[in-house]
């Protein structure tokens, strides 16, 4: 059976933190204490009220607790479901000092927001008195989405361009399957639809519109384009057949299902988004997956709970490792047949902390396989971000005033991964709705 | 090794002070005998009388923070069984099991032939004891029964002498609490002779209503009646019940302490406070038997532990240490202590201090605001904490990122204070505080002798002060 027949894929991509039941959740609930000026919320980059939306769970008024969810994030549903929660929320629970068992806020959280897509998703917010002026999104990840709904609660009108077909940015495109769906992704972008927001497909600022003509249109603009594909890492023959970069093979899997899945996949890179593209090839059918990161398990920038949980997927790391060159099969020319490598010893700590690494001379050898995943950083939309005039940018990042989102540009307003050099879902949704605000009291200030 | 055998009402002898409560646990001779075999000291039959018939629905409880049943109401009446049915197993409980007691719990028409009658059966069934039931509220009180009799002290004194007129052996009057002063009943039962006293029976209560059916629980054919509470709820106010009497030279008389006993603890407090034995229903209603099991070990090891070898050592030993309000000293001086090694960070006693006692709990450990009045209000606090700005750490790119400053597990920021001098020493911060001893009440020395409220008002009227 094909791995994409759906039953099939269904199956192994099962999500890894299932949902709870109504008595677990009333129970788990149950065991908050209720905390005042609560840590989690301080800890959560939206500051969703947790204790209050925990209490509502308890007290049956499921409703008001997704509400209070959404308040805070929109995308509250898909963060309960994405967000590294042990080293947000549930690492900042004080039930770590009290049993040692913090209260399970992202399954909860979950579960308040199942419930509000289940019961219909009735609008949360009212809208207020229309105003004229319009705001652009750039994007439709959460970034935008988040910045949208602040303008619309507001009045202002807001149109979302986006490159690709889907909205959802990498909620859609790029979050390890078990974890999120497209689908709840899309019914998310949906509720934000369901507030009057505007949204042009397939339209790349720069190319299908200039920007030019958005600044006619449009009273603002906030920048949410995200990360671009990743930095070539300059290898012999890096692109020959079955190569293919992270994120595009995440995407491909979760939407398009056309790129076929090596026997022998190895992974270039160290962190989340590489753990996820290998998680993937295993659960897709490669016999074998390996990461290859060229420093230790002590630098890899990769949550822990994701290391651990990659070893049980059966990955295998290999560390302290620098590929230089991917060698094609003997067989057939174009395609991959292994990955060359050296091996790398750790030296002094360079600025980061982290020790430098230094290539040993010949020490090279290869590693057989039929697929190489590239995850080694992505790189920034230069090309738009320098058409942009007036913003500042630092190693390709856009320089924004953190509690507004304003870029040097007055009219410009950015967040999400282009801004913070890629986060986490959490961090876009808290950029743009500050962004959001900051950009209705500008415009508020300029136009009354 | 504890030795917990009772002689109750000077007659009435029992391996221990565990009674089932007259009701559901103890309906019929075969519940009886596996509750002997369980361990439980005695039982009070469930009211012997004319059978009559129960409805269902019969309980409905109240759970707390999804621990079930912590109170428990009931709408059953006594006994729905014939009479001569009660009688025969009564005998064959006592035939079979000679060490534990076996009371009969009494509830007919208030005529003197009928009191009479009843007395006689039971006793002639072998029954140790008799418990006039006097308490019921439900049901039983309409036909003219139960705590129709125990509200009005002369009712109460005339049966309970019709009882004794005849009875052989002790008499024990069941106390309703729905009264306005307990003590007027029980001095009443005492007048009337009666050999003891249990307090108390179950109290007027409506649990709760179904919201979405918008009929009171429980229900019966979308109909509901008040009915009798009991269960962990209701323990606090049967211990005071029980002080008010056992403390009352009128109504002094052995006593079985009843009310939301579940666990050793609960007995050894009501025997604190006088009672000579205990009985219970709900948890037993909760767990079943065997619960008995840890009722004895426990109390028998916190006896060991606290040197007392019988009951008698500590039957009534904090009775004295209640008092009225007026004889206390108002120069006693606590205040409460956050040891912060322990404080986990939850700020509850600071949210509790300042929204139900006298503000006096703050958060200042860190930049602290010059000036005694400067402290920040919870609104403040919250406020600051959603203006900073939060972001997923990566903790290998962004460097060690400490949980904030201070020597202990909890940041320092997140430990409240307690100014010491604006502390009244309420309690409150250490009864909401989750972690065990981490606020404690400390003894301040206040320099000032010992003095009562009474004594500053009869020093006052002599002109003593100013």
């Amino acid at each position: 059976m094909s791995v994409y027949a759906s039953d099939e894929f269904a199956r192994r991509f099962a999500e890894i933190h299932p949902a709870l039941g109504d008595q677990a959740a009333l129970a788990e609930a149950s065991r908050c204490l209720y905390c005042f000026d609560a840590p989690c919320t301080a800890a959560c980059p939206t500051h969703i009220d947790v204790p209050r939306f925990i209490k509502k769970i308890a007290s049956a008024n499921l409703r008001g607790s997704a509400r209070t969810i959404l308040d805070a994030n929109v995308l509250g549903a898909s963060c309960a479901r994405v967000c590294p929660v042990d080293v947000l929320c549930e690492g900042a629970c004080v039930m770590h000092q009290y049993n040692k068992q913090p209260i399970e806020i992202g399954r909860l959280q979950r579960y308040a927001m199942d419930h509000y897509y289940g019961d219909g998703a009735r609008a949360p917010f009212a809208v207020s008195t229309e105003k004229r002026l319009r705001v652009a999104c750039i994007g439709a990840g959460p970034a935008s989405l988040a910045c949208a709904v602040e303008l619309r609660k507001r009045g202002y009108g807001v149109t979302i361009f986006e490159a690709r077909e889907l909205p959802g940015g990498l909620n859609t495109y790029g979050v390890a399957e078990y974890k999120l769906r497209p689908a709840d992704s899309l019914r998310e972008v949906e509720l934000v639809k369901s507030m009057g927001v505007e949204f042009r497909f397939g339209v790349r600022v720069g190319e299908g519109v200039a920007l030019e003509d958005l600044e006619k249109e449009y009273a603002a603009i906030f920048i949410a384009v995200g990360l671009g594909p990743p930095e070539p890492l300059r290898m012999v023959d890096e692109y020959l057949e079955g190569v293919v970069d992270a994120l595009r093979f995440i995407a491909d899997y979760k939407v398009a299902q056309t790129i076929p899945v090596g026997k022998r996949v190895l992974v270039i890179g160290g962190g989340n988004t590489a753990i996820d593209a290998a998680n993937a090839a295993k659960r897709l059918g490669a016999e074998e997956a390996g990461l290859i990161y060229r420093r230790s398990e002590r630098e890899m920038p990769a949550f822990q709970f994701e290391f651990e949980n990659s070893k049980l997927e059966g990955v295998r790391f290999y560390f302290q490792m620098q590929p230089v060159a991917v060698r094609a099969d003997s067989s057939d020319a174009r395609r991959v047949g292994s990955l060359e490598c050296v091996r790398v010893e750790l030296g002094a700590a360079d600025e980061s902390g982290r020790r430098r690494p230094h290539v040993v001379e010949g020490s090279n050898f290869l590693i057989p396989c039929d697929m190489v995943i590239l995850a080694t950083g992505q790189s920034r939309f230069l090309d738009f971000l320098t058409r942009v005039r007036g913003i500042q940018l630092s190693e390709g990042n856009v320089v924004v005033d953190p509690e507004s989102g304003a870029t040097s540009n007055p009219r410009y307003f950015a967040g999400g991964d282009c801004v913070n050099g890629g986060r986490e879902v959490v961090d876009a949704v808290a950029e743009g709705k500050r962004a959001g605000i900051g950009i209705a009291s500008w415009l508020e200030a300029q136009y009354g | 090794m504890a030795d917990l055998t009772t002689i109750f009402a000077g007659r009435i002898r029992c391996p221990n002070p565990f009674w089932l409560a007259s009701g559901p646990p103890a309906n019929c001779g075969e519940q009886v005998m596996r509750a002997f075999d369980a361990g439980w000291g005695g039982a009070v039959w469930k009211t012997l009388g004319e059978p009559i018939v129960n409805v269902s629905s019969r309980y409905s409880s109240v759970d707390w923070n999804r621990q079930r049943m912590m109170g428990l109401n009931n709408i059953e009446l006594i006994t729905d069984r014939p009479l001569d049915l009660n009688l025969r197993e009564i005998s064959e409980v006592k035939k079979r099991y000679s060490k534990q007691a076996v009371i009969a719990s009494l509830m007919v028409e208030s005529k003197r032939e009928h009191w009479h009658q009843i007395v006689k059966q039971a006793e002639d069934a072998g029954a140790d004891g008799l418990e006039l039931n006097f308490g019921c509220p439900h049901g039983m009180s309409e036909r003219g029964m139960g705590s129709a009799v125990g509200q009005v002290p002369e009712y109460t004194e005339l049966i309970t002498g019709w009882v004794k007129e005849v009875a052989r052996t002790p008499v024990l009057v069941k106390l309703t609490p729905n009264i306005s002063d307990i003590r007027m009943v029980a001095r009443a039962a005492k007048r009337g002779g009666a050999d003891g006293l249990s307090a108390i029976n179950t109290i007027n209560s409506i649990t709760g209503i179904d919201l979405d059916t918008l009929t009171p629980r429980p229900d019966v054919g979308a109909k509901s009646s008040h009915g009798g509470y009991c269960g962990p709820a209701v323990k606090p106010i049967a211990l005071h019940m029980v002080q008010q009497v056992a403390g009352d030279e009128a109504a002094r008389l052995p006593i079985s302490g009843i009310g939301g006993v579940s666990a050793w603890q609960d007995a050894a407090e009501f025997i604190l406070l006088g009672a000579g034995t205990v009985q219970v229903c709900t948890a037993a209603m909760h767990y079943g038997f065997r619960i008995v099991e840890d009722m004895i070990d426990g109390l028998s090891n916190w006896m060991d532990s606290k040197g007392f070898r019988t009951l008698d050592d500590f039957c009534g030993l904090s009775l004295a240490r209640v008092v009225e309000w007026k004889n206390l000293d108002l120069n006693y001086k606590i205040v409460a202590r956050i040891h912060p090694e322990k404080c986990i960070g939850c700020e509850l006693c600071y949210t509790a201090c300042w929204d139900g006692a006298h503000q006096c709990i703050h958060m200042d450990r860190v930049g602290a605001r010059s000036g005694h009045n400067s402290h920040r209000t919870p609104a403040q606090i919250e406020a600051e904490s959603r203006r900073r700005i939060a972001m997923t750490p990566i903790p290998k790119l962004d460097g060690a990122s400490g949980n904030g400053a201070g020597p202990y597990a909890t940041p320092l920021e997140r430990i409240p204070r307690v100014d010491e001098v604006e502390c009244v020493g309420c309690n409150l911060c250490a009864l909401v505080c989750p972690v065990d001893d981490c606020i404690t009440m400390e003894q301040m020395d206040t320099g000032r002798a010992p003095e009562t409220w009474e004594q500053r008002m009869a020093a006052l009227q002599k002109g003593g002060r100013c």
